[in-house]
């Protein structure tokens, strides 16, 4: 039983790694602002949630698995709405809905 | 196995990094900062368990919030030019880089 709660946590927390390399790769290959806030949602939604249930199966049944919750639950709501925040002043200050999209990935 | 979700962590928010420091834009910049508090909060609460030390979870939560009021009031005073007056929005100076 021990062992299947550990591959599973395991398989979370990998899984959860992999999905924060792939919005920070995003973040820096994506062109434009808008197309950007999606990789950025990336780590705030599957990738935290994913390491947190790892994480949370790793501490068993204590306060640790609470305070990760916590931390989940502040990510569920803080996140979109910071996102939300930023596309909506972004939006508001003029930034061009479909800038940049020449050739190729963002070079920086 | 933790060292590998650590390193992962470390190597996202170093891309993260590099766009707010090239992103063209300030929301560019604001975009990537707020992926790297949320990525600070999971390496705190990674680091808590590669080290022993649940107590870091504690440090996670507190950089969390302080997090998120950092980033609406960054975004606030880029969107109105100012924090505290609510009326009068818009017409705020060019700041877009």
């Amino acid at each position: 039983m021990s062992m299947l709660v550990d591959v599973l946590s395991w398989a979370l927390i990998l899984s959860g790694s992999a999905f924060c390399l792939i919005g920070g790769l995003g973040l820096v290959r994506l062109r434009g602002f808008f197309p950007r806030t999606h990789a950025a949602s990336v780590i705030d939604s599957a990738g935290a949630w994913l390491l947190l249930a790892g994480l949370m199966l790793q501490g068993g049944w204590t306060l640790v698995a609470v305070k990760l919750a916590m931390i989940g639950l502040l990510l569920f709501f803080a996140g979109p709405t910071a996102t939300h925040a930023l596309a909506n002043a972004a939006l508001a200050r003029g930034l061009s809905l479909n800038e940049g999209p020449e050739e190729g990935p963002s070079k920086l | 196995m933790f060292a590998a979700a650590a390193l992962a962590l470390l190597a996202a928010l170093g891309l993260a990094l590099a766009r707010a420091i090239g992103g063209p834009t300030v929301f560019d910049r604001a975009l990537a900062a707020n992926s790297i508090g949320t990525l600070a909060m999971l390496m705190l609460a990674v680091l808590g368990f590669l080290t022993g030390r649940p107590e870091f979870l504690d440090l996670a939560i507190l950089y969390g919030l302080l997090n998120v009021i950092g980033t609406i009031a960054m975004l606030k005073f880029f969107r109105y030019g100012d924090l505290g007056d609510p009326g009068d929005a818009g017409e705020a100076q060019e700041t877009r880089r």
